[in-house]
């Protein structure tokens, strides 16, 4: 187990070091955030000089990607264009991303599992086919489109919710955008649980569990369900960092300000410390939300061990 | 299910079995989405096959045609073509023709779906932002498949450091949310075609189908006759292209065809956040943007741009799923 958890960490370091270096290539290389720092105007050379000094830019591109993550590891993310240090920024944004995230992850764990079983028990039914349906229907529909007409209808319309959220964003508040946020991935939970649910249900072990006269609701929830979870959990984990990334259209349609709102205010604004910054972090929790992802196996199937 | 005549020759016997068993079981797996007439299982399969067993394709082929999903998702990416190749099928106006007057106006007569914020006609938009979508689709996915195949294909194949350094790139990739790799390479993008999105999608699309086409090469390769081809004395090219392309493209397939709805959805997303598609270019993602601030007074903006955008993408997802039940070997 220690073993195979120093493995993953060290295959983590290449992938770590690839995407964020992607991300600060694009950044520093297709955009120049000096020019951007004026907008319109042209920066006189000699304070353009100094900028560029200052901010290290004046380095070669790799030795700038060497430099920032040595800052990064001693805690220091650097300085916003706007004067505000990137930490600041992040220790308001990633609380109300990660509250929107706990909200997203548990509406599609809950509802994709318990709508999963349901459909995938009465295969062929009419809820059967009823649920599929409404999964492709949701998948199909952006969440920006569902967003706006949620929001339309929830906040204007009955108003039953506040359609923007506050800045403190209570997790009340953060329900209608949690399961905006959901939306896509609570169909893609549903198809999976019933496909996993009905190759299970066939399984021996399943005859075997009815056969020696378990209770259905043991059945079901110990033998069945647990065992078809595995691709369930796999998607939920990678689909973390998905989320937290989505998150910029919610943020945006909801008025959060979280991290998907910072990253596109960084990009639009070429803020460059800010939008490295913030990515790096989303990459890290990508990378562990895996990690515990396959740690998980173990516990669903005891058949897994790690060597 | 009805067993072959015995008058019949063994060999047709055994075909025909098999093809019996896998029509059943389609129309059980078309049943879980959209129930069949009944009894449609039960149609004889002795008339339609000839002599010998058929192949995958055709197999999937006699499937499809069957399958109620498939017919309606094909006959609606059919007129979606049509009209974003001639627009003027069915919308005679200019979607560039606004007249300011009639800024958030209802349905009219000759403008059924009303007028957006510039008095431009929605019906006529919506019928030429069918263009941009589909195109962007098409051309990414053909993007993404071919160069995801050829990459993740020749790793299966080969296997090796090429494989192992395959892997750990499209684990960058993947490290990377789709939406906010595309606000970082686009934002700096001045070009206003659809080029650039295209080449952004195809850049980030393709490790996905990279990954499924090494598996499905890797499946193939273990097969016998890559066993005998080889003790025959063919080359790598000629077991590549002759035995193991045809083979291990199927589950491309699959994934390129719900891949391209999903494409579809990003690239209305990315227009949508301001570093799509931009205007002039007419695109559903742009006018949901421009409607989405109006919603409350004129939600008709919204709806229909929102409406097709919707239809587009569930049609391309659920050719896809027919396509799947139809070729996965695992439910045959």
């Amino acid at each position: 187990m220690g073993r195979y958890v120093i493995r993953r960490l060290l295959q983590m370091v290449p992938v770590f070091i690839g995407s964020t270096l992607l991300i600060f290539v694009m950044v520093y290389a297709l955009g120049d955030p000096v020019a951007a720092l004026f907008g319109d105007r042209a920066p006189d050379p000699a304070t353009a000089a100094q900028i560029r000094k200052d901010l290290y830019l004046d380095h070669p591109l790799w030795q700038q990607y060497v430099h920032y993550m040595a800052q990064i590891f001693q805690g220091n993310f650097g300085t916003a264009f706007d004067g505000q240090p990137v930490l600041t920024l992040m220790s308001t944004a990633w609380p109300l991303t990660i509250r929107l995230t706990i909200v997203a992850v548990v509406v599609e764990a809950v509802i994709g599992v318990v709508l999963g079983l349901f459909s995938g028990l009465r295969r062929g039914r009419t809820v059967d086919s009823g649920v599929l349906v409404l999964t492709l229907v949701v998948v199909s529909v952006p969440t920006f489109v569902s967003g706006y007409v949620l929001q339309y209808l929830f906040g204007v319309e009955w108003n039953l919710v506040n359609p923007s959220v506050s800045p403190a964003a209570p997790f009340s508040e953060l329900l209608l955008p949690g399961i905006v946020l959901a939306l896509v991935s609570l169909a893609y939970v549903t198809r999976l649980t019933r496909t996993s649910v009905v190759e299970n249900h066939r399984a021996d072990y399943v005859r075997t569990a009815i056969a020696k006269g378990l209770p259905r609701h043991r059945v079901v929830l110990r033998h069945l369900l647990r065992n078809s979870l595995i691709p369930v959990v796999t998607f939920i984990g990678t689909d973390i960092g998905a989320l937290m990334g989505g998150a910029i259209v919610t943020e945006r349609i909801f008025n959060i300000h979280g991290v998907g709102y910072q990253l596109y205010q960084g990009i639009l604004r070429q803020n460059s410390p800010t939008v490295v910054g913030f990515v790096t972090i989303l990459v890290i929790v990508f990378l562990i939300a895996n990690l515990l992802v396959d740690l998980l196996y173990a516990v669903l199937d005891p058949r897994i061990r790690y060597a | 299910m009805p067993e072959p005549s015995s008058a019949q020759d063994p060999a047709e016997s055994v075909g025909n079995a098999g093809a019996g068993g896998t029509m059943d079981f389609a129309a059980e797996q078309a049943g879980s989405l959209t129930a069949p007439p009944p009894g449609e299982h039960l149609v004889p399969e002795g008339g339609t096959t000839t002599g010998k067993p058929r192949s995958l394709w055709s197999d999937a082929w006699h499937d499809l045609r069957r399958n109620p999903v498939f017919v309606v998702s094909a006959l609606v990416i059919v007129f979606l073509v049509l009209i974003s190749i001639w627009p003027k099928l069915i919308a005679s106006g200019n979607p560039l023709a606004c007249d300011i007057n009639k800024s958030q106006d209802g349905p009219a007569p000759g403008h059924p779906f009303g007028f957006d914020l510039q008095g431009c006609d929605v019906y006529t938009r919506t019928v030429y932002g069918a263009r941009a979508s589909v195109t962007v689709g098409v051309c990414a996915t053909a993007g993404a498949a071919i160069l995801g195949s050829v990459l993740g294909g020749l790793a299966g194949f080969f296997g090796g450091w090429w494989d192992a350094v395959l892997s750990r790139i499209s684990d960058v990739f993947f490290g990377i949310p789709i939406v906010l790799g595309g606000l970082v390479f686009l934002s700096v993008v001045t070009n206003t075609t659809v080029w650039p999105v295209i080449g952004f999608i195809v850049l980030l699309g393709w490790p996905q189908i990279a990954r499924i086409a090494r598996g499905a090469v890797m499946t193939a390769k273990q097969h016998d006759y890559v066993q005998a081809a080889r003790a025959l004395g063919a080359g790598n090219t000629r077991i590549l292209l002759r035995h193991i392309a045809p083979n291990a493209v199927a589950p491309v397939i699959v994934v390129a065809t719900i891949a391209l709805g999903t494409y579809i959805a990003l690239e209305a997303t990315l227009s949508f956040l301001g570093v799509g598609l931009k205007p002039p270019t007419v695109s559903w993602g742009i006018d949901i943007s421009t409607a989405s601030t109006e919603i409350r007074d004129a939600p008709h903006m919204l709806l229909w741009p929102a409406g097709a955008l919707s239809v587009t993408v569930l049609a391309f997802i659920m050719l896809g799923d027919a396509v799947r039940d139809a070729l996965d070997p695992k439910l045959r």
